[in-house]
This record gives structure tokens, sequence and C-alpha cells, in this order.
């Protein structure tokens, strides 16, 4: 089956829905894929126990009233051609969708960066973790500790709380003062500054560390306690589970098959000009694929990209400034909360890089020529395809492996079905 | 600087080819342009094949010469026999004829019926009525294979220069892109791009695509090839598929093959994909619901006879030739390197050299 429609999004948080609602409202129609049962993104997501939100009743209602937008969730794009169309795949079977123009929001990933015992059973990303527990995973009762870097190990803390674990500490690598010059530029953002003081006070009484790392996981079957590190000094700190935040990383893996530009810096961005425009013509980007930000940048770009595909340019240019006072915001969180060089440095030879194929940094170090690292010790050839280990060898050893964007942008995005690869040749346009 | 053998090019010819030569007591210079196995080496399959064709004596001594390999391990080789498989009793006729002409060259082989198949591979569709079981064959992980060659190499002596190209040979040495020029005996095997060292014998890139699926739990413990493959093999005007199977160490399987010539563009073809896997759908039912996780394409190295270039290039001096071996470079890579390193030492050769003289290009 394939389906038309003028517009494509990728991504229902809030870039993809942001741009879906502007282009319905200026009369065009919107196929808007997700691989989420629900709309909302990363940020959007609600805990299954608890009544849906007002906000998120009525972004349903809203997408489903609409009837200029066709909306597929639990779709996730496993292929994309510069027609442009989407391949998805979902339990059901396969769809191709097409559109003149195409939006990308698939937002971000967290970062991951390996430190001995990081595979144990029970470390998870915070983020990940936040979004298990909200999907109904329980963790009443349970011993957490979240360690890393910035908002979103508050952010995901808090939320853990609320389902009736026990945060047992927070352990952030920033220090003290830098914490503080934040917290003094925040005002410029009241709303983030309401949040940050909620977040503070519901999570009162909760140790929160600064100046301080996890070096190890410790726990022979799956993870039992931490290793913790604040100037010098270490302790102990027993656990069920850890959630560890260094931040984020865009998903570009669809621009870059469709050959869109991107920046290094290290972790690639998709570039994009003040209209939301990719490098290739008719298509677009928007949110956290073009660089880190928040949920409200996201929103804005969502927006901007919607009116610049929708012809409507003034009102596009209109929200540059409220653009540059949101993308000052992310500057300041990248800017305070930026990674400290000794957590690059906790992964010793024994501790496995790759997890898919079960690749020691040991064993990447013992390749002489780096070019050759994939070739030789399959590094990111498994299920992933390098999505969490291209990831941390950028971070711990800058400049290993750099690979051609050929290599990366070969199909499938996503693992496929052979049936689903087999019959896209039956629904490609004959040409 | 002299060497006595500058072997151009880092696939699994010319590392089979350096380290060879080294252990046989030459010093030998590899030149590779990009990094080794990045090639046509990098991009295919590892099956290590006794295929009834022409190179059917050449792969037999491979085939002996893999087995002895010292520290085979280095390069995961695993003896998985090769089932061909019949899609008709039409076939049938075919596979006992293989099975004779392989026994004339002393490769065991076992005709299997309906029964026979199907106990050994559980997976494969109900109605295929037989195969053959050539149980010698073996698959290798080819990268792997080349760093174990090229190490063995190193460990002989010989020097390898990576990220150099050479732009040209000298007559009696070659030239390198940054203008420095290196004397000795020089070896082309640059695959698919041998003819830009030497456009007197031809050879045509000859593109491939493979898939390789997720760990699963899998049955499939032979690598299956349908009968009808080499008529694939010699079709050149037309895009050719065959369902061509491997299972990996890991539960992965590589899932070929595509033959499609004249072609440059690296991309994958849908259409081709679509075709190749129908084709494997045909055997292999289940595979229907297994997940792909990369498709990619390689060349092969194709002559107009189907036959490499080993040995002395005419009109030329100390040059030679070792390219072309089209969709068998890995199997047939140890068995070419000794007999390329016999000729140059004039040393008595074990097979026939003369069906691979690059003379024969020349002189057509
Ligand atoms: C794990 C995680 C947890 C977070 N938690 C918080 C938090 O608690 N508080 C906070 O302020 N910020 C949080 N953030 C940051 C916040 O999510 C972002 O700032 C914001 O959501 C970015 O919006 P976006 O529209 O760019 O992307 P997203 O909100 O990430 O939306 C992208 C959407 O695209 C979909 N998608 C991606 N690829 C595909 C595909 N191939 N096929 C189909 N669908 C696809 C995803 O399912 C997702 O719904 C979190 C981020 C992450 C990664
Ligand atoms: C899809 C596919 C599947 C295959 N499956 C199998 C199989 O199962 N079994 C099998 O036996 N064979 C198989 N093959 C065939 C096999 O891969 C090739 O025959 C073999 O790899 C050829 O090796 P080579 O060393 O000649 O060429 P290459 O591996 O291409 O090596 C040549 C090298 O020379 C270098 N080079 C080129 N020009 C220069 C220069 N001017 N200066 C310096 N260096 C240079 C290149 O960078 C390259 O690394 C397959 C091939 C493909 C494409």
């Amino acid at each position: 089956m394939t389906e038309h429609f003028d517009v494509l999004i990728l991504g229902a948080g809030p870039a993809g829905l942001a741009a879906a609602e502007t282009l319905a409202h200026a009369g065009r129609t919107v196929g808007l894929v997700d691989e989420q049962t629900d709309p909302g993104g990363q940020i959007g997501r609600r805990a299954i126990r608890q009544r849906p939100g007002r906000a998120f009743r009525k972004t349903l209602t809203r997408l489903r009233a609409n009837d200029r937008i066709t909306y597929f969730p639990s779709q996730r794009v496993v292929d994309c051609d510069p027609h442009p169309a989407l391949v998805t795949e979902s339990d059901l079977g396969y769809t191709r969708l097409t559109g003149a123009s195409l939006i990308l929001a698939p937002g971000a990933r967290e970062l991951v960066l390996p430190f001995p015992g990081w595979t144990l059973p029970g470390v998870l990303g915070a983020g990940g973790l936040q979004a298990l527990t909200k999907s109904g995973w329980p963790v009443r009762g349970r011993n957490v500790v979240f360690a890393g870097s910035g908002p979103l190990l508050i952010a995901s803390a808090h939320t853990l709380k609320k389902e009736g674990a026990r945060i047992r500490v927070i352990v952030e690598q920033t220090a003290r003062r830098e914490i503080a010059r934040f917290v003094a530029k925040l005002p410029a953002w009241p709303s983030k500054a309401i949040q940050t003081l909620t977040f503070t006070l519901g999570l009162a009484g909760i140790p929160y560390y600064t100046d301080a790392w996890v070096t190890e996981a410790l726990g022979e079957e799956r993870l039992e306690a931490v290793r913790i590190v604040q100037r010098g000094r270490s302790s102990v700190v027993s656990c069920d589970f850890l959630g560890t935040s260094l931040g984020l990383i865009p998903n570009v893996e669809v621009a870059l098959r469709l050959g869109c530009a991107l920046s290094h810096d290290p972790h690639p961005t998709v570039r994009v000009d003040s209209l939301q425009a990719t490098s290739q013509p008719g298509i677009y980007a928007a949110g956290e694929i073009t660089g880190i930000g928040g949920a409200e940048l996201a929103r804005l770009e969502g927006t901007i990209a919607g009116h610049a595909v929708a012809g409507e340019l003034s009102k596009a240019r209109a929200l540059a400034p409220r653009h540059a006072h949101w993308a000052r915001f992310g500057a300041e969180v990248a800017r305070h909360f930026a990674l400290r060089d000794p957590l690059r440095e906790l992964a010793g030879s024994q501790t496995i890089l790759c997890r898919c194929e079960d690749v020691t940094l040991g064993e990447i170090d013992a390749v002489a020529d780096t070019g050759s690292i994939k070739l030789l010790t399959r590094l990111g050839m498994g299920p992933c395809q390098g999505r969490i280990c291209r990831a941390a060898l950028a971070e711990l050893r800058p400049g290993y492996g750099t690979v051609t964007p050929s290599e990366i942008s070969r199909p499938p995005l996503f693992p496929a079905r052979l049936d689903t690869l087999a019959d896209q040749a039956l629904k490609e346009p004959s040409s | 600087m002299s060497h006595d053998l500058i072997v151009i090019g880092g696939g699994i010819v010319g590392a089979a080819i350096a380290s060879t030569a080294s252990e046989a007591g030459l010093r030998t210079t590899l030149i590779e342009s990009a990094l080794p196995a990045t090639g046509a080496t990098g991009s295919g399959m590892g099956h290590l094949v006794i295929l009834d064709d022409a190179l059917l004596a050449l792969s037999v001594r491979s085939l002996e010469l893999w087995r002895t390999l010292p520290d085979r391990p280095g390069t995961e080789y695993r003896n998985t026999g090769t089932i061909w498989i019949a899609e008709t009793e039409d076939d049938l006729p075919g596979l006992e004829e293989q099975s004779l002409h392989l026994a004339t060259h002393q490769v065991a082989s076992h005709l299997l019926d309906h029964r026979d198949l199907h106990a050994l591979e559980p997976d494969l569709a109900g109605d295929l009525p037989g195969g053959l079981l050539v149980p010698g064959d073996a698959t290798v992980y080819a990268p792997k294979a080349v760093a174990h060659l090229l190490g063995r190499a190193r460990r002989a002596g010989a020097h390898l220069l990576l990220g150099q190209k050479v732009v040209a040979l000298t007559g009696g040495g070659v030239r390198l892109a940054d203008g420095e020029k290196l004397t000795g005996v020089v070896v082309v095997a640059t695959g698919p791009s041998g003819s830009e060292l030497l456009p007197e014998l031809p050879v045509m890139p000859r593109k491939g695509h493979l898939v390789v699926t997720e760990r699963a739990p899998s049955t499939i413990t032979h690598q299956l090839v349908e009968a009808g493959y080499l008529h694939g093999v010699r079709e050149t005007r037309h895009a050719t598929v065959a369902m061509n199977v491997q299972p990996r160490p890991g539960g992965q399987l590589l899932v070929g093959s595509s033959r499609e010539s004249g072609i440059q563009d690296r991309a994958v073809s849908v259409s081709v994909v679509s075709r190749m896997l129908m084709r494997v759908f045909r055997f292999l039912p289940a595979l229907r619901e297994r997940k792909a996780i990369r498709i990619w394409t390689g060349f092969r190295p194709a002559t107009p006879d189907g036959l490499p270039f080993i040995g002395q290039v005419p009109g030329r001096t100390d040059v030679w030739a070792a390219f072309g071996h089209e969709g068998l470079g890995i199997t047939t890579a140890l068995g070419t390197a000794e007999l390329l390193v016999d000729l140059l030492l004039n040393r008595p050769v074990r097979l026939d050299p003369k069906p691979f003289n690059p003379a024969r290009a020349i002189e057509a």
C-alpha cells in the first residue's frame, strides 16, 4: 500500500507535532509517522498508570479531529528514499508513504559512555529508565542511583520518585559553582526556572553530589552497587538500578541516508538554514535532529518548518527572535554541563564498547590502522549498527574509525523484515 | 630503494601473494592505496567453494592450502560444507554429473534425496526434491583472513605501505602518487581496477548485493546454494540472482546473491534486492520473517573469459598479473599465490598455469 500526502513528517514529538498542526492549518495534508503508540515524543510520554494529562488529551483529540492529518502511530521508519518516501514497518506489515515535502523530526537518543560494569543488567540510560517506568515497569521500593550530567538527570529522578522508587543519590559531574552560574541565568526563561524549582522541591531530602561521578558498576549477575568518586574520595552505594545521563545525540541516520549535509561537534547534527531547510531540496529538519536544545526550541523549529513548507515565509521569519532566545537556553545547558575528561577515561582495556558484537576497548586499541577498526573488530556491525558504540568511540577516541557517509547510509535504517525489503520494488513508482 | 617483489593491492590476493613470497625468502613490499580488505575482499561472502567450472583444479588446491594454513582460527575458518539445492526434478541429473566430476578431482560429495535434504536443513521449502552435499567446503571472514595473511607476511619480513597509490608502472618498478619510485619485480593484484595499471588485460567490475540479518536462532548449518547458481555466473548480459545463504557463527545469516555487469554505481538497487530475496524465499520461506540489519554492494573483478590473469605480462619488464578472480577470489587466493610464486621462482608448478596466462588476452 502506498499513500501520498502534501507533506510527510517523521516523528510526533514537540517538533513534528508543531509542524503537523501548522501545515494542517495552512490547508496541507500531512502524514505523521512515529514508532511510539502515543504522540508527544520523548518528553510527552505519559505514565501508563496515570490518566492521560490534559495537555496530552488535547493533543490527541486535536490530532484525531484534524482530517488533514493522518497519524500513523506504532510505525517505525525502516527505510527511506529521496522521492521523498518513507518505508514504515509495524506488527501489521509495512507501508510506503510519499510526500511532496518531508520534515524530519526524529529527535535524539542518549549518549552512553562505557565504564567498568556498564553492561550489567540494571544499568540503563536515565531517559530509558524514565521511559520504562512510565510504561509501567515496577520500580516501587527499588533503590536507584542517577549519575551523569545535566537537567535530564533531575527530570528522570523526579519521575522515578513519583513512581515510588527510593532515589539513593543523584551524582552530578558538574561542580557546584558551575551549576550556580547556570541557575543564576534561569530567570531569562521563566518556565524553565519554575520547572527547576518544582523538581528541586520534589527531590528534597535526596543527596545531590556535585563534582562527582560513578567510576564502576559492581555486581555478579546484575547490578548490586556503584562506586562513586567525589573529589578524590570514593564510596560504594548499593542499588538495584543506575540511570546514567551524559547528554543526547541527534538521530541523523534518516537525514544521512537522504544525503542531507551534516555538521560534527563531534556528534553529527543536520545542517539547516533559518527556515529549517536541509541541503536537500524539499527536505526539512526540526527539533533535536538539528542540535540539542530542549522541547521549546524543538516546538519552535517545527512551527518554522511548517510555515516554510506551506510557503508562509513571513510567519516563519517572525519566529526568529524567539528561536534565538530558546537556542541560547540550549547553549547555556551545553556550556555549563559540558562533559569533563575523567568521564572519558573510565573505560579500561577489558571494558566492552560494542555490546552487539562484544568488542572491548582493548581490542580496538590493538588495531594498528584506526580506519580498519570496523572491518577487523566488527564494531558497530550488530543490530544497533553503531548507534551506541560509534558515538561512544567519538568521545573516547576522537578521530578514530571515522566512517564514510556511504558506509553508514546503507539500507535499511533499522532492522527490517526481509519481506518488507523484497516488496519495496513492487511499490516503487515505475520510472 | 630496491625490492625483490612489489605487490600492488592489499585485498585477499595481494595479501596471499605477499605472505607466500616473503615466506619463500623474497624481500617483499605490499602497496595498498586505501586500507587492507576494503576492496572486493571486504564486501564478499567468504565462501570457500569448489565450483564445477574452469577453476576447479585451482579451487581444489586452494582448499587444501586453507585447510593446512597455520593458525587458521584467526581467519574464522569454519568447515560448514555446501549443499547445492535442486529446485525441481530437472536439476537432479545436473547435480549427479557435478558429483561425478568432483570425484575425478578427489572431491567428496553426497547426493541427497528429499528426505536427506530436509533432515539436514529443515528450513528448506518442503517441495524441494534433493541436493548435493560437498562436505569439504568452508567459510572464512575475509577481512580477518587478510589481516592474518598480512601478519604472516610482516613476520617474514615484508613491508606494508598503506594509503599509497601506485600511479604508474615504470618498467622495472612503480611510481607512487607522491612521486616516490620503487624498483623490483611487480605483481599487480588490484582486483577490479587491474586494467588501470594494465590496460591490455581487460577486467570489468561485476556488481553484487548482500544482505546480513540479525542474530537469531537458526537451524541452517551449511552454506546453501541453488543448483542454478552457475547459470547466473555464466550469463553476463542481464542482471541475475540466485539463492546463496551462509550461516555466520553468532546466528547471523549472509544472504545473496546477485550479478550485474557494466554498472559502476555502488548504490543498493531496490529492485535487484527484491528479486534476490524472492529467489531466497522460494527455497527458504521462513526467512521472510527474518530481519535484515544491513544491505551492501561489492564489485567482483570479472574477465571476458571468466578466468583470472595469473602470470607474467608479455611485452613488459618484470610485471606480473594476479587479478580477475570474479566471485572466487577468496577461495582461490592461496592457490593463486602458490602458483604465481612458483612461476616467479621458476619452481615446478602443481597446476597447469596455461589457462590463466595473461598472454591470451594480448594475442586475442
Ligand atoms: C530518553 C529521553 C528522555 C528525555 N526526557 C526529558 C525530560 O524528562 N524532560 C525534558 O525536558 N526533556 C527530556 N528529553 C529531551 C526532550 O525529549 C527533547 O528536548 C524534545 O522532546 C525534543 O523534541 P523533538 O521533537 O526534536 O524529538 P522527540 O521528542 O525525541 O520526538 C521524536 C519522535 O520521533 C520518533 N522517531 C524517531 N525515529 C523514528 C523512526 N525511525 N521511526 C518512527 N519514529 C521515529 C520517536 O519515537 C519520537 O517520538 C528527553 C530526551 C530523551 C532522548
Ligand atoms: C558480493 C560479493 C560476494 C562474493 N562472495 C565470494 C565468496 O563467497 N567466495 C569467494 O571466493 N569470493 C567471493 N567474492 C569474490 C571476491 O570477493 C573477489 O574475487 C576477491 O575479493 C578479489 O580480491 P582481490 O584481492 O583481487 O581484489 P580487492 O579485494 O579489490 O583488492 C584490490 C586492492 O587493490 C587496491 N588498489 C587498487 N588500485 C591500486 C593502486 N593503483 N595502488 C595501490 N593499491 C591499489 C584496492 O584498494 C584494493 O584494496 C565475492 C564478491 C562479491 C562482490
